[in-house]
């Protein structure tokens, strides 16, 4: 039962995020929510690979007789947290814009474009 | 000449790349050239796409091996599955790689004389060719994290270029933060279906998984994350919102190609439920699914498109409503795949008259939004009410609007007639109540397109467009190439039928010769 | 033939469809030259009849594009206002519908 424990981690992860973005008012805790979200499945990509009682997936320095992780996930996970950045770099800096142009960040109000 | 067609698959992906990294070097030493190099590029990578097309579709799919010692080798000694990133180009592939490869090369021809005026011009083309390449990706490739990695490409390019404008005013910024934070939790909620996928089966290959495919409980969850969310990112309701922010906020031919990358997402949906899963899962269901969200768009795109005040908001409702044609006709066969006598009566020709409507969707969709940007480069606004009296004065633009509007609206000799023909028929052999709300919404279409024309073009002549004139060449030309594929498409649709539209069913329909191709190796 | 679309229960073919429109409409304008000639321009035939009232100006009697389905809006008050409402442009409502949605798929996919 106690392996499973990533997993309800990844779990709360994802509602936390999926909360925020549908709760929170304020545009720079949106895009955190956006974070929490991503980090969520990251999360979930790397404890797909862990296998019991195995080590990191060093080829060169592997002790003999041991099994290691598996790498396909660790990789996968390399590649999301590199997009991550750059989404999260373009949508702070379209947050700021639209503090500059107007003059609020509440999303109540940054809603010229409706209906 | 044979080595470029071996490797073509790589070359249509990498050119706009590398392109795009060359582009801000190039408008370092000369700005006036900037234009033409894209669209040199662009082209290129037209030819090379319409070479391939007559390859595949004369000797069958095409894969190509990232790192393999030969482009084919899809199993190498000693392994029974693949193992590298393989892309793998049916005829359904080929088919939307064309549609995005005339979209694109027909923006960079438009954007000549569109953009000319604004600057930081490198960046925006260098945004434009790493839209293409993502969406060219998201299209041949057969590696379902691969897609991941290409819809992320394609997504942040396009919100750079949806804001691009927010110099001036504050909403095309707004448009671009709606629009990451709706493909941010798609994306992520792709991933996560890739996880789930992997947890299982430990492979990444779309072939590899649709042939080991056993629908357990986390299957089903997967299916329901990416029909959800890929059908989110094509625009159906009740989760369109998006979609008029962004449209009517991008530069016109950004429009253009935004509408082709939605049209890849919902081609990715497709994908997953034919391709992968086929019938192992239960296709009436989830065919009723997408039928229904197939008619609310059609219906409450077209209302809603009825009472807008904006050219652009209004088109993108229009491009809710015909995404929702694709999904009926789609939904339509998905829910008959198990049920061999109704998928030969009517399953396949429904599915060929949604397919082929994504193409002309494409052409005269893209059309309509080229006339709305040379409404706005000549009388700077996008507001029905300001507007009016323009036919004296540009006598093309009205001609291609007028193309446009009957193509949209399904009037016979343009090709909406054909493809809308096809969809009317099958769909009511299958349920006669869903054929009629499609035909109504058609009425309506053609109304609000009337009162486009009315408004901006008819009526008498204002005095503050006294001087208005035709617009520049290069533009007319991108409109009069869009304008001449839709009257011939018109003329002629068996011949696109035939030959583009059926392979493309019959690829999607034959799960087993999508997995044949790569495990049975080449 | 050449153009010959085969749909699941019947065909279409735009060339004769073409081709017949061009007949058609010769015949037409052939019959409409043959008739009355008393046609004189710039007199008081050519003005617009708008139920007695003067004319302005042509500026004026234009519809401007919010007013142009009115009767069509109006009487669909009852599916527009709810509709409109609908679409408050506040992204967190984009969020809740997207969860909305899969929520509901979830259920239906489970149960059958």
């Amino acid at each position: 039962m106690i392996g499973n424990f990533p997993y309800i981690a990844v779990a709360i992860l994802i509602g936390l995020g999926v909360y925020t973005l549908i709760f929170k008012k304020n545009l720079i805790k949106i895009a955190i929510g956006i974070t929490l979200i991503e980090s969520g499945a990251n999360l979930f990509l790397i404890t797909l690979g862990y296998r019991k009682g195995a080590v990191a997936p060093i080829y060169t320095q592997a002790p003999e007789g041991m099994t290691m992780v598996l790498p396909t996930p660790q990789a996968l996970t390399l590649t999301s947290i590199v997009i991550g950045v750059a989404t999260t770099a373009l949508i702070l800096s379209i947050a700021m814009i639209i503090y500059k142009k107007y003059g609020t960040i509440n999303t109540d109000e940054v809603r010229r474009l409706k209906e | 000449m044979s080595s470029i067609l071996t490797h073509s698959p790589a070359l249509v992906m990498a050119l706009p790349l590398l392109a795009a990294f060359l582009t801000p070097v190039v408008g370092r030493f000369n700005r006036k050239i900037l234009g033409w190099f894209i669209s040199v590029i662009l082209g290129l990578t037209l030819g090379i796409t319409i070479l391939m097309a007559i390859q595949i579709l004369t000797n069958g799919s095409m894969i190509y091996v990232f790192g393999g010692s030969e482009a084919g080798l899809t199993l190498p000694s000693g392994y029974t599955v693949p193992i590298r990133i393989i892309f793998h180009i049916d005829a359904m592939g080929i088919f939307m790689g064309l549609i995005t490869a005339v979209v694109s090369f027909l923006a960079a021809i438009y954007s000549l004389s569109f953009m000319q005026k604004e600057s930081g011009l490198e960046k925006y083309y260098a945004l434009l060719l790493l839209l293409a390449t993502g969406m060219f990706g998201m299209e041949f490739t057969g590696d379902i994290f691969n897609f991941f990695v290409f819809l992320e490409i394609a997504s942040i390019s396009s919100v750079a270029l949806i804001a691009f404008r927010s110099t001036l005013s504050g909403e095309p910024a707004e448009a671009g933060y709606k629009y990451m934070v709706v493909s941010s939790i798609s994306a992520l909620m792709v991933l996560f279906a890739v996880g789930l996928f992997y947890g299982q089966y430990d492979v990444l290959n779309m072939a590899t998984i649709a042939s080991v495919m056993q629908f357990t409980q986390l299957d089903k969850i997967a299916l329901i994350l990416l029909v959800t969310v890929l059908s989110m990112k094509a625009g159906s309701v009740p989760m369109h919102m998006w979609t008029p922010d962004a449209y009517s906020e991008a530069p016109a031919a950004i429009t253009m190609v935004l509408v082709a990358a939605s049209q890849a997402s919902l081609y990715a949906l497709f994908r997953v439920s034919f391709s992968l899963y086929n019938i192992s899962l239960n296709t009436v269901t989830i065919g009723w699914i997408i039928i229904i969200l197939g008619v609310l768009s059609m219906f409450i795109g077209v209302t809603m498109a009825i009472i807008q005040k904006d050219i652009k908001r209004l088109m993108a409702y229009h491009a809710i409503s015909q995404t929702g044609y694709m999904l009926l006709g789609v939904g339509v066969g998905l829910a008959v795949l198990a049920n061999p006598v109704a998928l030969d009566s009517f399953g396949i020709k429904a599915m060929e008259g949604s397919i082929f409507h994504i193409m002309n969707h494409a052409m005269y969709k893209g059309l309509l939004f080229l006339t709305a940007g040379a409404l706005f480069y000549r009388t700077g606004t996008r507001d029905l009410n300001k507007m009016g009296g323009l036919a004296n004065n540009m006598f093309y633009t009205t001609i291609f609007f007028i193309i446009g509007a009957a193509a949209i609206a399904g009037i016979p000799p343009f090709n909406g007639f054909a493809s809308k023909l096809i969809i009317y028929e099958s769909v009511y052999k299958f349920n006669p109540l869903l054929s009629i709300i499609a035909m109504l919404v058609s009425i309506l279409t053609l109304a609000s397109f009337v009162k486009v024309f009315h408004s901006a073009f008819l009526g008498p002549k204002l005095e503050q467009y006294k001087k208005v004139q035709e617009v520049p060449k290069s533009m007319l030309f991108a409109m009069a190439t869009l304008a001449c594929i839709i009257v011939l498409f018109g003329l002629f649709p068996d011949v696109i039928v035939k030959n583009l539209v059926h392979p493309a069913v019959m690829a999607l329909i034959n799960q087993t010769n999508y997995t044949a191709t790569i495990l049975g190796g080449i | 033939m050449i153009g010959l679309l085969e749909t699941g229960s019947g065909y279409w073919n735009a060339i004769t469809w073409v081709i017949m429109v061009i007949a058609v409409g010769a015949v037409v304008i052939w019959l409409r030259n043959h008739g009355e000639d008393k046609y004189k321009k710039d007199t008081d035939q050519t003005k617009p009849f708008l139920s007695g009232n003067p004319e302005i100006s042509k500026e004026d009697s234009h519809v401007s594009a919010s007013h142009i389905y009115w009767g069509f809006t109006e009487a669909l008050k009852h599916y527009y206002q709810p509709l409109i409402k609908l679409h408050t442009g506040n992204i967190n409502d984009y969020s809740g519908w997207i969860v909305l949605v899969m929520a509901i798929i979830f259920i239906v996919v489970g149960v059958s």
